[in-house]
This record gives C-alpha cells, structure tokens and sequence, in this order.
C-alpha cells in the first residue's frame, strides 16, 4: 500500500494547491508560456551573429531545464517504471545541461583570449 | 511561507537568471558572466527540485536513498556532459549540439512518460483524494492529457531528428546521401496523419499505449523529415531542433505544473526560431522549402557561358605583389576553410600582412559553416581577435574601398548573380559584395559550382584573380612569398 503521505503529494501534482481548475491551470501556464516567449524574442534578437554558436549551446544548456521535472518524478518513486524513466531523464537532462554550459564557456573563453 | 512558496521563489529566481544570462550574450564579454548566472540558474532550479513535495515525502518515508540515487544519475549525466564538451572539436561544434538536443528532448518525453505512469498507478490502486484526483486528470480534455500528448511528440520527434542530423553532420556513410525517394513525402503525409490521430486521442484519454504507439509513430516521423535533407541545409535543422527542445521541457512543464519549466523552454523555443529565421532568409529558402523541397534547384545558367575564355587563372608571385601592395585586405572564409582546417593558416597569413602595416578583416557571411555563427567560433579558436571578425551589413559597404578580398572556400555567398540575375535560384539572397572590391582573388581548386549548382560570374569578373589551388596549401604558399620579399 502506497504511503498516505506520499498520495497527498501526488494530489499536489495533479491538481493544483489551491484547488484550480485544469482549465484554469493550463490558461495559467499559457499566459507565462506567451511572455516568455515574447521575452524571448525581445532579447535574443540583440544578441549579435558572432556570437550565435555559443548562443546556440548556452539555450540548449537552458532547455535541460527539464532536469528539474525529472528530478521531481522520479524523486517521488510511486511506481516501478515510473521512476526508471524518471531516473533516465534526469540522466539525460544532466548531459544536456553540463555539456551545454561547459562547451559555451570553452568558446566565449576564445572570444576573450586575453582571459587565456 | 510554506515550502512550496520557497520553492515557486526558488524557480522564480532562476527564471529571471536565465533571462539576464540571454541578455548579457549581446556581448563576448558579458556573456561570460552570462553564462555562469545561467549556471547559477540551472543549480538553484535543481537544488529546489530536490525539496519538492513528492521528493520529500519519498525522502521522508524511504530515507536518504531516493536522493542519493538522484544524485548519482545526475553526476553520472553530468560528468558524460562535461567530459564531451571538453575534448569536442569546435569543427564539429554542430554534431554536438544536435546530439545535447536530442538528449534534452528524449528526457522531456521521459518526464511526461513518467508522470503518465505514476497518476495511472494512483488512479488504479489509490485510495480517496489521490485517486480522484488522478482520474480527474486522465478524464477527457484536460490539460494534463494536451501537454502529455505534445511533450510526448516534440520530445520524441526532437529526439531522433537530433539523431539523424548528428548522423549526418559526422558524415557516418549511411547517412551521406539524403533519401531521396520519390514517394517519401506521401509517407511523410501518412506519418503525420497517424500522429495527428494518436495526438488527438491522447488529449482526450491519455493511456500509456498510446503514449508507447506516439513515441514510436513520432520517433520514425522526425527520422524521415531528416533524412532527406542535405548537408547544405543543416543549420536550418540544427536551430529548428533547438527550438524544439526548448518547446518540449516547455510541454514537460505543462504536465507536471511548473513553471520554470515553461519559462526556460520558451525562451530556447523564442531563440531557436528566430536563429531558424535568419538562417532560411541568409539561405534565400523558406522554411517549407528546407523541410519538404528536397535537394535545391539545377543550373538554368550555362557555366561554359559565363566563363569562357574570360577566367584568369594566377601564380603565387603574383598574387603576393598583389597582396603586398595592398592598405586593406577583407578575407572571406566559407566552410570549404573549416573543412580544409586551413583556420590557422589564414591567421598566419594575415599575420605577415599586418606586419607589413596591411589592415586585414574577415567578412562573415551568416551561412558560413554547418550552424549560424559557427565560422566566428572556428576563426577565434585560431586567437583572431573578435573586433576583427565583421558581420554582412556592417562589411559590405566598405567593399569599394578595400584592395584585395581574398575569397576562401565561399562560392554561392559571393555570387554577384544573387543582385543582379532576378531569373538565378539564389536571386535575392543576400550575398557579400566581394565584386566591388578593387581586386579579388578566389582561391578555389576548380571551376566547380557550390551548394546551389550555379555558375559565379564572379569568377570570370575583370577584378577577378583565380588561385586553383587546395585552400590551406595556397595560404601556406601566399604567406612564405609575403614573408620572403
């Protein structure tokens, strides 16, 4: 039998603490979706084309950002499964992050060779 | 405060880091500090994960081990990442990329799979709120069924496209020739139908068969969009799969609730598009065009035509009387350099140029090499100064005062024809005006036409010096008869 405590917090997951509606939720998250995105947009575009490869790396280091929902299921280990592909994202996800900032600062550290 | 609300502040934080790391990228030496607050970021993320409600409660109940072994696998991760970025060559700058993009979307499908797994479980065996719950979420329509459906297909989708594009960026020799199968965008077509079906019926009741069929069915569906398409077109690809990394932890977030989660994927996804953008306008292609037109356009132009009897061929005396003569030099570099690794070379070139009180700058097209921006990367590492390295629009209009622009492993790039032919496939793209420079001197190893299989009239230009010769060999000769004099 699952642990009471640990159902509770699954109740956390799946609906939202405050007892929002799904609907509600997902307009929630659309809206942070939406101006993040136009944040996005907004900054990005001024970064210069000298400097979109390691624009490229460092955005994909900040897409393994999904680290964190990893972490987070298979952190709760309810099932079997569940928590195998858990672990494997966060596996994963921790390439992705550490691969990406490290080769970022490998290139800007070329573009500043008086650092060397 | 509860701890949840420390949590939300934690990500919170982390939210706003990742967007001054992207700020401060506007520069070389900010982006460095950039790029730790970005780490600072992801740290302070993971570190808040770690306290989250089912972590703590699954810490609380089985002790230390839960964390320990989400430690392992993290070290484990990070250290393969680490090493990787480490010994990478910046050639293959590219291949890597593809290859963390693929790892990134491959874990957002794993997080939605495993949230999928775990409130089916509850729905089945629980017990009270929990179960209710859980099945409210696996009821029709609901945005948990929406965002397990799309993190499932971006992720999957991102996963093998990555793995086809790695694959073909390392020239592994299965995967040289685009497929070029008549048929392919039929069963593309018959692909997409599936997918659209299955997505649909994951919206409304989400079940893990399904989930399995949509990993597979979307899996095969990002593997035949990439394989047909050609080397050429690569840095489209590469930005497209970045975006859709950064849209699936996007999608992951929507599953599990979290907003960092959203915020960092959208600013990748916001990123990956517009480098997307400006990729297909430098390319004069539109984004249809890359995905599902296959492999560019034939001739229309008779090679014989433009260059008959009007090519004047160079010997490297010469060519170094030139080059002595001259108060500014503009090299243009293209990927033929990168794959020649002729970038030290060029340096060195330039090296006694400047010695002799030459000025010398390079002009960067934004196609140059297999990813955007990826020929500045190849030039630093051979310690050319960044002020040194000038973007398309800030160097054109100073063609007409340049003396020698030296054409390296570049071909549709320079081809005057994109101004002024309007019936040429590249018309329009925008091109280095290399042609209104008082000399030009075009090293190349034959008459041979470039990725969109025109003829360059700028080869049989007035102004006009061809050097056939291998790109590194001709530096090396150019430079020791500089030296010499």
């Amino acid at each position: 039998m699952p642990n009471p405590l640990l159902l509770d917090s699954i109740t956390l997951l799946a609906t939202t603490p405050s007892g929002e509606d799904p609907a509600s939720t997902f307009i929630r998250l659309l809206t942070v979706f939406l101006l993040a995105m136009w944040v996005g947009f907004e900054v990005i575009t001024k970064v210069p084309q000298r400097l979109h490869t390691p624009l490229t790396s460092g955005s994909n280091a900040i897409s393994g950002v999904t680290v964190v929902g990893a972490l987070v299921v298979a952190g709760s280990l309810t099932s079997g499964f569940g928590s195998l592909f858990g672990l494997l994202a966060v596996f994963l996800a921790m390439i992705n992050v550490a691969g990406g900032f490290v080769v970022t600062h490998r290139m800007l550290e070329m573009f500043n060779p008086k650092k060397k | 405060m509860s701890s949840q609300a420390w949590i939300n502040l934690a990500y919170l934080t982390a939210s706003m880091l990742f967007i001054v790391a992207f700020k401060l990228m506007s520069g070389p030496r900010t982006a460095v500090r950039g790029n730790y607050l970005g780490a600072a970021g992801m740290a302070i993320a993971i570190l808040a994960a770690c306290f989250e409600q089912p972590v703590a409660a699954s810490v609380a109940k089985n002790g230390i081990w839960p964390l320990a072994l989400l430690a392992a696998f993290a070290a484990a991760g990070g250290g393969i990442g680490a090493t990787m970025a480490r010994r990478w060559p910046m050639t293959g700058m590219p291949q890597m990329v593809a290859l963390l993009n693929g790892f990134g979307g491959a874990a957002s499908m794993l997080v939605a799979a495993a949230e999928l797994t775990s409130t089916h479980t509850i729905a089945r065996f629980g017990e009270g709120t929990a179960q209710t719950a859980a099945q409210t979420s696996l009821g029709s329509w609901t945005q948990f069924g929406i965002a397990i459906g799309l993190a499932c297909l971006i992720g999957s989708v991102t996963l093998t496209g990555s793995l086809v594009a790695f694959a073909k960026l390392q020239e592994l020799p299965r995967f040289k020739k685009p497929w070029d199968d008549p048929n392919r965008q039929w069963f593309n077509l018959g692909l997409g139908i599936v997918v659209v079906l299955l997505l649909w019926a994951m919206f409304s009741n989400p079940q893990p068969l399904l989930f399995l069929l949509l990993v597979l069915v979307a899996a095969a569906l990002g593997a035949t969009l990439t394989l047909p398409i050609g080397g050429a077109d690569m840095p489209v690809v590469i930005c497209l799969l970045n975006s859709y990394s950064g849209l699936a932890a996007a999608a992951a977030g929507f599953v599990i609730d979290n907003s960092v989660l959203v915020i960092a994927g959208s600013l990748v996804g916001a990123s990956g598009l517009i480098l997307t953008a400006i990729m297909c306008k430098a390319m004069n292609r539109s984004l249809v065009g890359v995905l599902f037109g296959g492999l560019g356009t034939t001739a229309t132009v008779d090679a014989d035509e433009v260059y008959a009897g009007k090519i004047k061929a160079a010997e490297t005396e010469e060519l170094a009387m030139v080059l002595e003569q001259a108060d500014r030099v503009v090299i243009v570099p293209g990927y033929g350099l990168a794959v020649a690794q002729a970038q030290h070379a060029v340096r060195e070139l330039a090296d006694v140029l400047e010695a002799r009180g030459t000025t010398v700058e390079y002009a960067i097209h934004p196609v140059a090499g297999r990813m955007p921006g990826h020929m500045n990367v190849l030039l630093a590492e051979a310690d050319i100064e960044y002020e040194k390295l000038r973007e398309m629009d800030d160097i054109n209009p100073t063609f007409p005062e340049t003396d020698v622009a030296i054409v390296i492993g570049a071909n549709d790039v320079v081809n005057p024809a994109a101004r002024t032919d309007p019936n040429s496939p590249i018309a329009g793209m925008p091109i280095l005006d290399v042609d209104k420079a008082q000399t030009v001197i075009v090293v190349k190893r034959s008459l041979s036409p470039g990725f969109a299989g025109i003829p360059n009239p700028l080869f049989a230009a007035d102004n006009t010096l061809m050097y056939f010769a291998d790109g590194k060999k001709a530096l090396i000769d150019l430079t020791a008869a500089i030296a010499r004099d």
